[in-house]
């Protein structure tokens, strides 16, 4: 574990960058996390997706999946890939503050 | 009075419920196991069929044979279940009233979902094995199979029995060198998975597997079309992969029946359940067993004959009124087939991985590797499974809880 400074907070995160407690996550911190991961400038879309990955964990306690995100959040499989390159689940779970979603076995 | 239990599915979780409940219970309450078909098909032989090593009549019974007497078996789908008004409402509007709802409606194979699978090809390049009618199809067309490039390919998971696709691999290299064929194929896996398995440590076993095996691993790829026409997968980030032949495991989905009651499924149409005492997180009434449950575990017939104890003692405890007994770890146990007559077994829970070491104890099965002696647990296990298993008998020398003993924790 180590420790990040977004939007001149310092926060908790874990040795893959994803934060290790989902509260200390504030919405002016998505922009840097983006950019550190690669995802580049965030838009309207992006924010869909983020806010349904915190109002999911708020609720469920673990993040949705690539299919889960593509029946529930408005944005199709296709897209959420464009939006968030490689990895939709896991990049958007990150910027949104949240743990990485339990992998399915 | 009478209570009544109705189980909702007559496949591995629902038939061992069924008959440990009639154990528990017997007298106490009315048990109803509900299945459209009257098919009960012996799943771990799936894998065998494309080989020729099993054949269809050899892997299917009758449902209601296997329950025990009293249990009551309607041979009838299920439309949907109304959980405020405790009532499940079958295909043709009969209804039955319940006061604990056990689903073990497993796992559906989902194709459709993705793009181009069912399309050109299907059925003639494209192939699955995770039913009767793709497992036996397969078997016509490696066959008739003369050489070129063979991927395997899991869309994405979670997946019944995971380790399956790779033990597909394994006995594809056995079959095409027993038929001389083997250097004119070209054997690919490819996985959403970062690694050829989810665990750390069995992971690099099994990749090192692979590579021993001359099957080459393609890792982190998202399937987002099949192109049978052009013969080959497409990554949603665009990779390819070339095929002749493609053995694809599709997206799976929870039972049709889930999905259409209000309130009972998540996104993927599992239900959610207490991962420790198979509660549903629904209502206090419903509980789940294997497939069904949306919990951290492996879908498998092992964890579905581990969950059984525990599910049986809290539905019993649950109409006692009493407290829950959280203690179900997340046990798995598989045989990996790998070829050769020989088999490696991995046994974990939520918390230990598949570790090197021996099952159940420091004398026993060897586990992450190959060996005869697992090979032949393995075809023991069918044996077990209609006589043992679904019966709700405990396997001898296997317990609910995972041992501890015998496992190398030093080789984290």
């Amino acid at each position: 574990m180590s420790s990040k400074v977004y939007a001149g907070t310092e926060v908790s995160v874990n040795d893959e960058g994803f934060f290790t407690d989902p509260r200390q996550w504030r919405e002016d911190m998505a922009a840097e996390i983006a950019h550190e991961a690669g995802v580049g400038d965030l838009t309207g879309r992006h924010w869909q997706v983020i806010n349904f990955m915190r109002t999911e964990f708020a609720q469920k306690g673990t993040g949705p999946t690539v299919r889960a995100l593509g029946k529930s959040s408005g944005v199709s499989v296709k897209e959420l890939y464009q939006l968030f390159p490689k990895g939709p689940a896991k990049l958007a779970a990150r910027i949104a503050g949240i743990p990485k979603p339990r992998g399915c076995i | 009075m009478t209570r009544r239990i109705v189980i909702l599915g007559g496949g591995t979780g629902g038939t061992l419920a069924a008959n440990r409940l009639q154990r528990a219970l017997a007298g106490e309450c009315e048990i109803t196991v509900v299945d459209r078909d009257d098919d009960h098909v012996y799943q771990p032989g799936l894998l065998f069929v494309p080989f020729g090593l099993a054949h269809q009549e050899d892997l299917v019974r009758s449902r209601g044979r296997q329950l025990h007497d009293g249990i009551a078996y309607r041979d009838c789908g299920v439309d949907h279940v109304d959980v405020e008004a405790n009532k499940v409402h079958l295909t043709g509007g009969a209804e039955l009233d319940y006061d604990v709802l056990v689903v073990a409606t497993g796992a559906r194979l989902v194709p459709e979902e993705t793009e181009g699978l069912t399309g050109a090809g299907w059925m003639s390049k494209v192939f699955s094995f995770y039913d009767l009618k793709g497992a036996t199809a397969l078997a016509r067309a490696l066959r008739d199979f003369e050489g070129g490039r063979v991927v395997v390919n899991v869309v994405d998971m979670p997946i019944k029995c995971p380790v399956a696709p790779l033990e597909f691999c394994f006995l594809a290299d056995w079959y095409f060198q027993e038929r001389g064929i083997r250097d004119q194929v070209r054997l690919t896996y490819v996985t959403p998975l970062d690694g050829a398995f989810t665990k750390p440590v069995a992971s690099r076993a099994l990749a090192r597997m692979l590579q021993e095996k001359g099957i080459e691993l393609v890792t982190e790829f998202n399937t987002g079309e099949v192109d049978g026409a052009a013969g080959k997968l497409i990554s949603f980030d665009e990779r390819e992969v070339e095929f002749d032949l493609a053995v694809v495991v599709p997206a799976h989905g929870g039972a049709e029946c889930v999905e259409r009651s209000r309130g009972l499924g998540d996104a993927l149409g599992f239900v959610p359940t207490d991962e420790h005492t198979l509660q549903s997180k629904v209502r206090d009434n419903v509980f789940v067993i294997g497939d069904a449950a949306a919990i951290p575990v492996s879908k498998a017939g092992s964890v579905t004959h581990f969950e059984g104890e525990v599910l049986v003692r809290n539905v019993v405890r649950y109409l006692a009124g009493g407290e829950l007994d959280a203690s179900f770890d997340g046990h798995t146990n598989c045989f990996i087939e790998s070829g050769f007559g020989k088999a490696v077994l991995i046994d974990f829970n939520y918390d230990t991985e598949p570790l090197p070491g021996h099952y159940p104890s420091a004398v026993g099965l060897p586990l992450l590797k190959e060996s005869r002696l697992n090979h032949l647990g393995k075809l023991m296990f069918g044996w077990l499974y209609w006589h043992s298993l679904l019966p709700g008998r405990d396997l001898p020398g296997v317990s609910t809880a995972m041992p501890l003993a015998g496992k190398r924790f030093e080789l984290r």
